[in-house]
């Protein structure tokens, strides 16, 4: 029969409708997944004992493929259909890509819309195509596990990818047969596993030193929602610098030189990586290695020499948080808790180091290969609808408010900046001109006033308004911001229905160093930004009074003004078409005043005439 | 009248218990759904109620509500391994017959 799981208080699910639900951390050297199974959320090993999935895929000429440590171990034998590394490549343009590529030996052609494709034996594949074939085998194992077909899940991506990596890895989910209940952030997921968000507020940073790459990240917890404020790192320090350091010392003391074949380098660096790790727990180590000559060289290193070898590399750590530090605007005594993300961090030094840095002991209880997929299987639990519904979290905010461009140029804010995602909202504008049957619309973001300072995400046009007084039509602008950050803009016309819609496009992403810029200038700038936005107010006031003003004049100027009352107006819009083309709102503004005074009677006769003639052949019982 | 745990099951349970940080033993009961009639309820208890029954088995305690208890006295709980899958099993003395996955069942 069936195994069952332990079910909060009240939420023992029917048969049937279990509904099971998963956390991946796809990376770019391994990929874990994790589920919450009795109330407590782990990682998932496959048959053989092993969590973690090495991100390989290695392609074979009849089209199939295999992944994982099978694949890593082909990757010697086998280097251009042994996908690694992948996630270097999602969301990439073929060109970033050559960039990255001098180290790469695959050979990569074009794909449709730029994007990379790597050539293989089993075809042109991308690199969405790749990951999907990794999060398929992490599927398959949940299933496994689980025992059922997985409800939904959540992936984990690095705070600084952009729209168009995030969007990829959604499509990769999809293309393996997931439902992405939500892409979430790496440290923040770290942050989820450790219970931090059921917090208030505060300051959190999470630092991830992985086997090639490291990074940290301060978050800002407001009331259970992430912020994440800066992130900063290096993408070519973990783990692996560390075995290299010990592995050079133990050539120095064995007394090798530097030319080593390449067998004799990997006994080398896997016997240094032993050493780093034995020594985790163990103040001493023996070393025991074979020489090319079939000698052996045995010595001991002490936790301490190992401390000395690799202290370069973890005061190198050091750097990237002190600017993160200074990028988030907050101290290192303001930071309440340090989040331990990778195995690197298991190294006593680099807790040393790091507790010293901020001053204090950072987490370290869960463990760090593992701290992001277990909070990313927190998170899908409760997206599926597991726990109780007051537990239910929104996790990130929206960075820079999104708005559109209106007349004159200005910004029309529709989501104000930390609005919590996923968010729809709407708003009315109308047309500017008599007959006006088209309307383009500017999807702009940022927080300055005038369009030209913020950055500009998409442009599309509502067509087919039918003709109408200036002012008439009624246009509903809707922003909707879905759970992964992406932005989709309906406009649609209330009177006859007319629609047109547009999905932001990916590759507009922002680094967080671009959103920290902009922000930054919206504070320097405010006060000018409000004085430019007064003067294009005005601006755009006096063209809408000019205009209707000549419309009116056209009209019926000749029957209802006395030529000297003419030249009055005249004279008046004269002087406003003056001033508008100055940069004083306050003068454009007396100007328009003045004009309206000169033309109040002119005004008021048209309105007589006008509501004489609605009324005339209509006896008075109509107008009740 | 008793429901027992098999050792291992009890030592999963203490675990998952502390590893949540809250609750006061396990409930275990019936309820009617499934495509064959009953279906076992397995829940962690925040609070016992006034006519529930408790059995304390290895520092385990066990919460049935009375209507429950009919269905699955005597029943042994088990924690077992299938392949990659592991989990609960009721060992139910009363049950006739059970639909094919064996998550609903008749008595």
């Amino acid at each position: 029969m069936a195994l069952l799981q332990i079910s909060e208080p009240g939420k023992a699910t029917a048969p049937h409708q279990h509904r099971l639900a998963a956390g991946i951390d796809l990376g770019t050297t391994n990929s874990l997944v994790a589920s919450v199974r009795s109330g407590r959320a782990d990682t998932l090993p496959d048959a053989e004992g092993r969590h973690l999935l090495p991100s390989v895929v290695h392609y074979l000429a009849d089209g199939s493929h295999e992944v994982g440590y099978a694949a890593r171990a082909q990757a010697a034998v086998d280097p251009l259909n042994t996908i690694v590394s992948v996630k270097r490549f999602m969301g990439r343009g073929i060109d970033d890509v050559r960039r990255l590529g001098t180290v790469l030996p695959y050979e990569f052609v074009a794909g449709e819309g730029g994007m990379p494709l790597i050539r293989t034996v089993a075809g042109d594949l991308s690199p969405v195509q790749v990951s999907a074939d990794i999060l398929a085998e992490l599927r398959q194992r949940a299933e496994e596990t689980l025992g059922g077909e997985l409800e939904g899940v959540v992936i984990t991506v690095p705070a600084y990818f952009d729209d168009a990596q995030r969007q990829a890895t959604k499509d990769a989910g999809k293309l393996a047969g997931l439902k992405v209940l939500r892409l979430l952030n790496e440290p923040t997921a770290a942050a989820v596993a450790y219970g931090l968000d059921s917090g208030n507020e505060g300051v959190i940073a999470v630092y991830d030193l992985g086997g090639g790459t490291f990074d940290v990240s301060i978050l800002r917890l407001n009331q259970g929602v992430f912020e994440v404020m800066a992130t900063a790192g290096d993408t070519a320090l973990g783990g692996d610098d560390m075995d290299r350091l010990i592995a050079t010392w133990i050539m120095q003391q064995a007394g090798i030189g530097e030319e080593v074949a390449h067998g004799l380098q990997r006994r080398l660096l896997q016997a240094a990586c032993a050493a780093k790790e034995a020594l985790t727990d163990r103040e001493v180590v023996e070393l025991n290695v074979e020489l090319d000559d079939g000698t052996r060289w045995q010595g001991t290193l002490t936790r301490a020499q190992m401390d000395e070898l690799i202290e370069p590399l973890v005061r190198k750590t050091l750097s990237p948080c002190r600017r993160a530090l200074r990028d988030a605007g907050v101290r290192a005594e303001d930071v309440q808790q340090i989040v331990m993300v990778g195995g690197s961090t298991r190294v006593p030094r680099v807790r040393e180091a790091v507790a010293g840095f901020f001053g204090t002991e950072p987490l370290v209880d869960i463990d760090p290969d593992k701290v992001v997929a277990i909070g990313a299987a927190i998170q899908a639990d409760i997206l599926v609808g597991n726990k109780p519904d007051d537990e239910m979290l929104l996790l990130d905010v929206i960075p820079l408010s999104l708005g559109i461009e209106t007349m004159g140029g200005l910004t029309e804010k529709i989501i104000p900046r930390n609005t919590t995602i996923p968010v729809a909202r709407a708003q009315e504008f109308t047309t500017f001109k008599d007959g006006q049957t088209a309307m383009a619309l500017h999807v702009v973001q940022g927080e300055r006033e005038l369009v030209d300072d913020c950055r500009s995400l998409a442009r599309f046009e509502l067509r087919g308004i039918p003709p109408m007084v200036a002012g008439a039509a009624r246009i509903r602008v809707t922003f909707q911001v879905d759970a992964d950050g992406l932005l989709g803009v309906t406009a649609e016309e209330l009177t006859s229905g007319v629609q047109a819609h547009i999905e932001v496009k990916p590759s507009y992403g922002l680094t967080d160093n671009e959103i920290e810029t902009m922000l930054r200038d919206s504070m320097e700038h405010a006060r000018d930004d409000m004085e430019a936005r007064r003067l294009r107010e005005q601006q755009v006031e006096a063209d809408r009074v000019l205009e209707a003003l000549q419309a009116a004049l056209d009209e019926d100027g000749e029957r209802f003004l006395e030529a000297e009352e003419r030249a009055a107006i005249d004279a008046a819009a004269q002087a406003l078409a003056e001033a508008r083309g100055g940069d004083d709102p306050r003068a454009i503004k007396r100007a328009i005043e003045a004009l309206e005074a000169a033309s109040k009677d002119y005004v008021d006769r048209r309105m007589n005439a006008n509501i004489q003639k609605a009324m005339a052949g209509h006896v008075v019982d109509d107008f009740e | 009248m008793a429901i027992t745990l098999t050792p291992a099951a009890a030592e999963r349970v203490k675990n998952f218990l502390d590893q949540r940080g809250k609750g006061v033993g396990l409930r275990l009961g019936v309820r009617t759904s499934g495509c064959s009639g009953m279906a076992y309820v397995l829940e962690f208890v925040d609070q016992i109620g006034d006519e529930d029954l408790v059995f304390e088995d290895q520092g385990v305690k066990v919460v049935v509500d009375p209507k429950s208890l009919v269905y699955i006295d005597g029943t042994e709980l088990d924690f077992t391994r299938e392949g990659l899958n592991e989990g609960f099993r009721f060992n139910n003395p009363n049950v006739k017959d059970s639909c094919g996955c064996g998550e609903s069942f008749n008595v």
